[in-house]
């Protein structure tokens, strides 16, 4: 009886998240080698296979998931894991301002994580989500492609990209959209961005970004796009949020 | 039917997992119905974290058994070169300069961000060539997930570069007894005044 209990608990509990999971559809990215703009002493990275949330979260899915947990409801929310700016457009617990299929912003680390895990899934590795970012439409590796460059740039150039609908960017070479154009995401280990302390060379690195006279060319305008998000990442703590910042969840492949 | 059941196994382990997320976080909410009682968990407390670590001798346990004493806590890992002997060193001058008096209600707490290599038998050679082996000298380390949680916390940024090396920015961590984050000093070797004065003040 006991079992059958727990089973029926089990159950519950499924279909629970299963509403929870209201765009779960997933990509999977086939993994390789890259050269990150940041990395251990310009070494490749190897990143392997994964899957993806093709969207990222939005107000919707989140409105779910803080009825489901209300202790991640703004009036709940210890300030450990989040800070004033938690969810601070929504009027009520549960109203949400803008469009219900706009990317959800001004949630922490912690909330994010939170709830990627409730779903059986995790935020993506911050070589994971690079990798799969380097993509258009067309070939895994744009970042020697000016036009997807100038794309990236545009986005940075426009103001509140995150009142969008989902899905309103570029779907790219593996399926996935939106990881350029509405908001930036939250990455698993955004936490290995070191601006300061020990990491002279990067900041070396950053210096050169800045005070090259070299003319701009592609590459140039590569790692600007990419710099300008490491650096975001660098200036973030766990229990920050900004309006302009969002997340989708990924996962291990199972074999 | 195969295919079925294989179904059934991963809708099955897919419950699991959201079944876990909700126990731990009904510990946490137990953590704050407790707030009327004497065990009372703020807000900001670091033990609100569910985490789990193990100690150099072994032992299993969770932040909140700490809760009483003023924490001070770094992040090193014990293969590494050179910032680490360097913030042992800090630590230990830290010590030296808490008065008498104080010194039982302060607890020293070194954790790791290699916790694969940082073992308990790792951790008792490091203790004992340090000369650490009082109990006020607490090292502990936990899962990878864990540990970048914990770092998160603690604002702590690191990053492998290397199978044997780390980079990470150097923070020492004052917590108060109810284990709120109350003085950081950050950097090597720095002057440590502040932080001395810091850990005497909680220390009531």
């Amino acid at each position: 009886m006991k079992l059958f209990n727990t089973a029926l608990f089990l159950v519950c509990t499924l279909l629970f998240c299963k509403v929870a999971a209201q765009n779960s559809e997933m990509a999977t990215v086939k993994g390789g080698d890259y050269l990150p703009l940041y990395g251990a002493a310009d070494k490749m990275v190897n990143v392997e296979s994964f899957m993806i949330d093709v969207y990222p979260v939005t107000n919707a899915d989140f409105l779910k998931f803080v009825k489901e947990y209300p202790q991640w409801k703004k009036s709940n929310v210890k300030s450990l894991f989040a800070d004033e700016s938690y969810l601070t457009k929504w009027k009520t617990d549960e109203s949400f301002s803008g469009l219900p299929n706009a990317p959800v912003t001004n949630v922490s680390w912690f909330a994010a994580k939170k709830y990627c895990e409730c779903l059986g899934k995790r935020l993506p590795k911050m070589d994971e989500w690079e990798f799969a970012a380097m993509a258009n439409e067309n070939v895994p590796d744009a970042r020697k492609v000016e036009a997807y460059n100038q794309y990236i740039l545009n986005w940075y150039e426009t103001p509140k990209t995150f009142n969008k609908p989902i899905g309103s960017t570029f779907k790219n070479y593996w399926g996935v959209y939106d990881l350029h154009g509405l908001v930036w995401e939250w990455t698993q280990d955004f936490n290995t961005v070191l601006i300061s302390g020990e990491s002279r060379k990067d900041v070396d690195k950053d210096s050169n970004l800045f005070c090259g006279s070299a003319a701009i060319g592609a590459s140039d305008l590569m790692n600007y796009a990419a710099f300008m998000r490491y650096a975001f990442r660098g200036s973030m703590k766990a229990r920050y949020s900004s309006q302009n910042l969002g997340f989708r969840c990924a996962k291990d492949i199972e074999n | 039917m195969k295919n079925f059941k294989y179904i059934l196994l991963a809708l099955s382990l897919f419950a699991i997992s959201c079944n876990d997320a909700s126990k731990k976080d009904s510990a946490g909410i137990e953590s704050t119905s407790e707030k009327s009682s004497d065990n009372k968990i703020s807000d900001m407390s670091i033990y609100n974290l569910p985490s789990h670590w193990t100690t150099q001798d072994g032992n299993e346990i969770e932040l909140k058994q700490l809760q009483g004493k003023v924490l001070v806590m770094v992040m090193i890992y014990t293969s590494c070169q050179a910032a680490c002997p360097r913030l042992v060193a800090d630590m230990r001058n830290l010590e030296k300069q808490v008065p008498e008096d104080k010194k039982e209600d302060v607890q020293y707490v070194f954790v790791s961000i290699d916790p694969k290599i940082d073992t308990p038998e790792r951790f008792t050679a490091f203790a004992k060539e340090n000369e650490m082996e009082d109990e006020k000298w607490l090292f502990l380390s936990g899962s990878e997930d864990d540990t970048r949680e914990f770092a998160a916390v603690l604002a702590v940024n690191y990053k492998q570069i290397s199978p044997m090396d780390f980079s990470h920015s150097n923070i020492i961590s004052v917590f108060n007894k109810a284990g709120e984050l109350a003085h950081q000093q950050e950097g090597l070797g720095v002057d440590n005044k502040e932080t001395v004065q810091a850990i005497i003040d909680l220390a009531i």
